[in-house]
């Protein structure tokens, strides 16, 4: 080392700090190191008061230390402990005060789960690619199942939610079980074979298939491309309800209807028991209303007849006769009685006629008539009355004789 | 009513009950057939809605399993109500 470099001349003497926080800055600029996947195994776990959890990654080449805050450790279902294998997703960064680099992890899971859904997304791919998951192909539900098929653990929650909701909503249903593990070794061939044994055997209206929630791994047999067939192929419309409200199997793609858990399932496909009651009572009130409407109906063609009848009695017909026997003979007299009254004014008018015409009326105005004595022929003009000529005058109360000079 | 056996409504399931309840109501609100007619009818619909009220009540869930016999043949059976 030569005495330039002893004294630091080269190049400006950096702090403890200085240099750490390059370091720091160099790993944050990285994007590939701000989001990552690790895996490896769990060792030197410890978990201190301030709920932060800190464990090292290790493989057989490296270790990573790694720190986990307190509100991602409570989202855990369950702490790493040594040994294990994980996979843990974070950023890594730099502790400066401790001069170590270190993950910083929000998530854990089992190792392998990475695989798993890696293998779940190209069988789902595959599987939507071939049309078993098409909405065409999807089959409507009854909306009256009598006969319910049920594959599930005979051991699990899942069972009794579903016998508790239908028990409530629908006791008039009956339900097959086929039990069958629904996890592990065995467990897609036992629900393939049980979806078959209920579609021959108990010729079901719906088939729920349910199980309570799990990991990835616990799901596995919901994610079996035979299980899969084994729903497309089932006669029956077929519910699944597997316990976990976020996730989506294989299984809950190819059912007919996939509910969020084995409640909602049986809740789906069941009438509720108070509608049943409910509807009983309208068509109970629906059938009192007809008859009414009949009742109604027939007293109203009723006294229709009865009507006619009573008009085509022989006691009605004599009535009938005799009454209008009646109503000609009053008929006639009235006829005959206005007749004469009709004459009787007829006669008063010619009377007051002749009169008004008639030479008494036009005397009695002051008028006289003059008449030839001797003829009686009555002067119209100055040549008939010669002087010396017998008259004879009448007026209103008689005549009297006069000459004409 | 007589162009089909007629059940007596014990016999009948509650949709089965419930199925001709329907179709004697709109026979009835049909307005078709004599006054005797409609009284019968409305009668069998009292027995009906009776039969599927008294269904109703004392429904309870049947719970049966499907079990493998040794010969490879399938039998279900009745399990007890679990508590």
């Amino acid at each position: 080392m030569s005495q330039m470099a002893l004294f630091g001349l080269a190049s400006p003497v950096l702090t403890v700090s200085d240099l750490t926080r390059r370091v720091r800055e160099l790993l944050d600029t990285d994007y590939r190191l701000k989001d990552v996947w690790v895996s490896g195994e769990v060792s030197n776990v410890s978990r201190p008061a301030s709920g932060h959890l800190y464990f090292t990654l290790k493989d057989a080449g490296a270790s990573l230390r790694c720190v986990m805050w307190r509100p991602d450790v409570a989202r855990l279902l369950a702490p790493p402990r040594d040994g294990e294998a994980i996979e843990a997703h974070g950023r890594v960064s730099v502790y400066e005060a401790g001069g170590q680099y270190q993950l910083y992890a929000d998530t854990l899971r089992p190792a392998g789960e990475g695989v798993l859904f890696q293998q779940f997304l190209r069988l789902k791919a595959r599987l939507e690619a071939e049309g078993l998951f098409d909405p065409q192909r999807k089959r409507p539900l009854p909306g009256w199942p009598r006969r319910i098929g049920l594959v599930t653990s005979p051991s699990g929650a899942a069972l009794r939610d579903v016998v508790h909701v239908l028990e409530r909503r629908f006791p008039l249903a009956e339900v097959t079980l086929v039990p069958t593990p629904v996890q592990g070794e065995g467990a897609p061939e036992g629900i393939i074979a049980g979806l078959q044994a209920l579609n021959r055997h108990a010729h079901p209206d719906v088939i729920l298939l349910v199980r309570g929630g799990g990991s990835i791994e616990d799901l596995a047999a919901f994610n079996d491309e035979g299980v899969a067939r084994a729903i497309v192929a089932s006669r029956a419309p077929v519910v699944s309800g597997v316990g976990h409200e976020t996730d989506f199997t294989i299984a809950d793609f190819a059912a007919d209807l996939r509910a969020a858990t084995p409640s909602a399932a049986a809740e789906i496909i069941s009438p509720d028991v108070s509608v049943l009651w409910e509807d009983l009572r309208l068509w109970r009130a629906r059938l009192a209303g007809a008859l009414g409407e009949r009742l109604r109906a027939h007293r109203w063609t009723l006294d229709g007849q009865r009507l006619k009848l009573r008009l085509s009695s022989p006691r009605a017909q004599v009535i009938g006769a005799r009454q209008r026997l009646d109503d000609l003979g009053s008929r006639a007299l009235a006829a005959i009685s206005s007749g004469v009254q009709l004459r009787r004014v007829r006669v008063g008018g010619l009377i007051q006629t002749l009169r008004a015409v008639g030479p008494t009326a036009v005397l009695e105005r002051g008028y006289a008539v003059v008449s030839v004595r001797a003829s009686g022929r009555i002067i119209r003009t100055r040549k008939h009355a010669q002087p010396g000529t017998e008259l004879e005058v009448r007026v209103a109360d008689g005549t009297f004789p006069a000459r004409a000079e | 009513m007589a162009k089909r056996a007629v059940k007596a409504p014990a016999d009948l399931t509650y949709e089965q009950a419930l199925q001709e309840l329907e179709g004697v109501v709109r026979q009835l609100e049909a307005g078709e057939g004599s006054l005797e007619e409609a009284l019968a009818l409305f009668e069998r619909g009292q027995l009906l809605a009776a039969r599927c009220s008294k269904l109703l009540g004392v429904a309870e869930l049947k719970l049966q399993e499907l079990t493998a016999e040794g010969d490879g043949s399938v039998r279900a059976v009745d399990l007890e109500e679990e508590g």
